[in-house]
């Protein structure tokens, strides 16, 4: 390999063995610099992570405890818990969390569940296991904004979709508002995220199952294992870390909801379809209540962070006895 | 000749019609950017566009500086792609070969970033961002976009980073090579798998994005595609024809990256998750 053959000038960093005395000052600033390599490496990449990340993590904490002004010259007084206090009491923060879980509960296990059925469709290799793949995941490569649109408009009144249920399936008058109810608009938002995310499940699941030994699986087969049996005692345990990886990120996924819920219905009709990550853009954004917003988002990051951490536990848990 | 087993004709009708089902509305999509206004909500739908018009293209390309926004999304997709592999290959080549006082804690302070949502931030980021000056500038939107992609990038090129064997390392440090020398000249060209893979992840990420840029962009010359697609629907009684036609535009280049690099997607996607 060229790689290796072709040897770079010594660095400062590597002295010859046998240094003279005299050298030996030197030799010590060589390792304070060696000591400090790991650090020059990580430098660039950690403060700005710190600038842009972590400061803003703690800044949202103490931005919720006040009255924030965004204007330089006015001042913000402090507030307590009292942003926190209103969240409580505020109905339409309920609603849009209710939203939030709702838009979660249903899109989550669907993606799962289909997503692990179209892998376990397209695992055997054939030369159509890639023309599947790829139309699965086009909508995962397509960006939020134009699949919201794209599905504002299939949902539309004299839409593709009200077409094919009244004049192909019969099953409705074809006549339904769908964008303009809460529930038949939730149906039309919970949709867009189970079709685009779909794409993304397959893919991990269809990786996981690559890995399952084909041993214990024909082992299964002769002790006369039955398919959905052969799923459990040998599937399911081999691909349990891409199944709480899909799960936890998905749930994580499901409460940070916004495009989609944006373009579409942009919380509308009054506000029965706005999710809290909308609610807090509008507080934000619109009413320049950033004080607001900020505690509507610290509790929305505790509510996901919580959520996962119990994932973590449960699967943990899961997976010890299944093993066993 | 083989016999084909029923259970596999079942099986590609099953993937067919799941295809189908998820294909339908791109081709609906594409079928509305060549209708004139008058048919796109026509009862009943026209799949086949008849009569079919170029117009919303024409219109797309030539109005509201179009060549513009698209010129934007691209020159910040590239930079704070860049910028964003080059600074977090470095820390993950760091976090993979060298062990230093600080290396665990620092590491797991950046796994907050994973589970950390970008929404979630995006007050204090506006905030932060507007006593930086950086507000209504290209240059914002890159130096968020680089900070909220550095944990997961880093993330995933330290596991290959070490997948790497440490003998390469070792004898190019006998040789005399310095530790960039060794990150630079070996360990980059070994992990050109993860690196393809982290730049088309990092540059879809960014040319898709939508919320920040939405938020602290105002000038409409600073406009990003994504942004400027949503405006389309917004200014006139929805011109379904030109938002769709606007809207291919922006996502054909990502379907050829996409087929284009199809394997470095698999391997990005499983990297992450299934060693885990």
């Amino acid at each position: 390999m060229s790689l290796l053959t072709d040897s770079t000038p010594a660095g400062s960093a590597s002295l010859p063995a046998g240094v003279p005395t005299p050298a030996r000052r030197r030799m010590s600033q060589a390792r304070l610099r060696s000591l400090a390599t790991p650090y020059l490496f990580i430098a660039p990449g950690v403060i700005l992570f710190a600038v842009a990340i972590l400061y803003p993590i703690a800044q949202a904490v103490q931005i919720s405890l006040f009255d924030w002004k965004i204007i330089a010259s006015a001042t913000s007084d402090f507030l307590g818990i009292a942003n926190y206090v209103r969240a409580f009491q505020d109905d339409q923060f309920w609603l849009s969390l209710a939203n939030s879980g709702i838009y979660m509960l249903f899109t989550v296990p669907p993606q799962i569940i289909l997503g692990l059925v179209i892998a376990s469709l397209l695992k055997r290799k054939s030369p159509a296991q890639p023309v599947f793949r790829v139309l699965f995941y086009l909508p995962v490569v397509t960006s939020w904004v134009v699949v919201s649109l794209l599905f504002k408009y299939l949902f539309a009144d004299a839409g593709l979709l009200n077409f094919t249920l009244g004049d192909i399936l019969h099953l409705t008058n074809g006549d339904t508002s769908w964008l303009a109810n809460r529930w038949t608009a939730l149906i039309a938002i919970c949709a867009l995220g189970i079709w685009k995310g779909i794409g993304w499940s397959m893919m991990i699941f269809l990786a996981a199952l690559q890995g399952v030994p084909q041993a214990l699986e024909e082992a299964a087969t002769m002790d006369g294992a039955n398919r959905w049996q052969r799923f459990r005692a040998v599937t399911v345990p081999a691909i349990w870390p891409a199944l709480l990886f899909v799960t936890v990120m998905l749930v994580i996924g499901g409460f940070n909801v916004f495009t989609s819920v944006l373009l579409m219905t942009n919380g509308g009709p009054g506000g029965q379809t706005e999710v809290v990550l909308t609610y807090m853009y509008q507080q934000a954004f619109t009413f320049l209540d950033f004080g607001y917003g900020s505690a509507l988002a610290v509790i929305l990051a505790v509510i996901v962070f919580v959520l996962s951490v119990v994932q973590l536990r449960v699967f943990r848990d899961r997976s010890g006895q299944d093993l066993a | 000749m083989s016999r084909i087993q029923p259970s596999t004709v079942l099986r590609y009708a099953a993937l067919t019609v799941g295809a189908a089902i998820m294909i339908t509305p791109f081709l609906y999509m594409v079928s509305t950017s060549f209708k004139p206004q008058a048919f796109v909500l026509s009862n009943p739908p026209q799949f086949i566009p008849n009569p079919a018009t170029l117009d919303n293209y024409v219109q797309a390309l030539t109005t509201q500086n179009f060549g513009l926004y698209f010129l934007n999304s691209l020159i910040v997709a590239a930079v704070s792609t860049a910028l964003s592999v080059l600074f977090s290959s470095m820390m993950a080549y760091a976090f993979a070969r060298f062990a230093f006082p600080g290396k665990e804690i620092i590491f797991r302070v950046l796994l907050i970033g994973l589970v950390v949502p970008a929404m979630m931030l995006i007050i204090p980021q506006f905030i932060l961002a507007k006593q930086l000056h950086l507000l209504d500038s290209l240059a914002g939107l890159v130096v968020f976009y680089v900070a909220g992609s550095l944990a997961l990038n880093t993330f995933l090129m330290r596991g290959f980073f070490e997948s790497i064997p440490a003998e390469l390392d070792q004898a190019m440090q006998v040789d005399g090579a310095n530790a960039w020398t060794r990150y630079w000249r070996l360990a980059v060209p070994l992990a050109k798998p993860a690196i393809a893979t982290v730049t088309i992840f990092t540059f879809l990420a960014c040319w898709d994005e939508f919320a920040w840029s939405l938020t602290i962009i105002n000038d409409p010359l600073k406009r990003t595609l994504p942004v400027a697609i949503q405006l389309f629907q917004g200014q006139h009684s929805t011109q379904w024809g030109l938002v769709f036609a606007a809207s291919l535009i922006a996502v054909i280049p990502v379907i050829i990256v996409f087929l284009v690099f199809q394997r470095y997607f698999v391997q990005g996607l499983t990297s992450g998750a299934v060693k885990g």
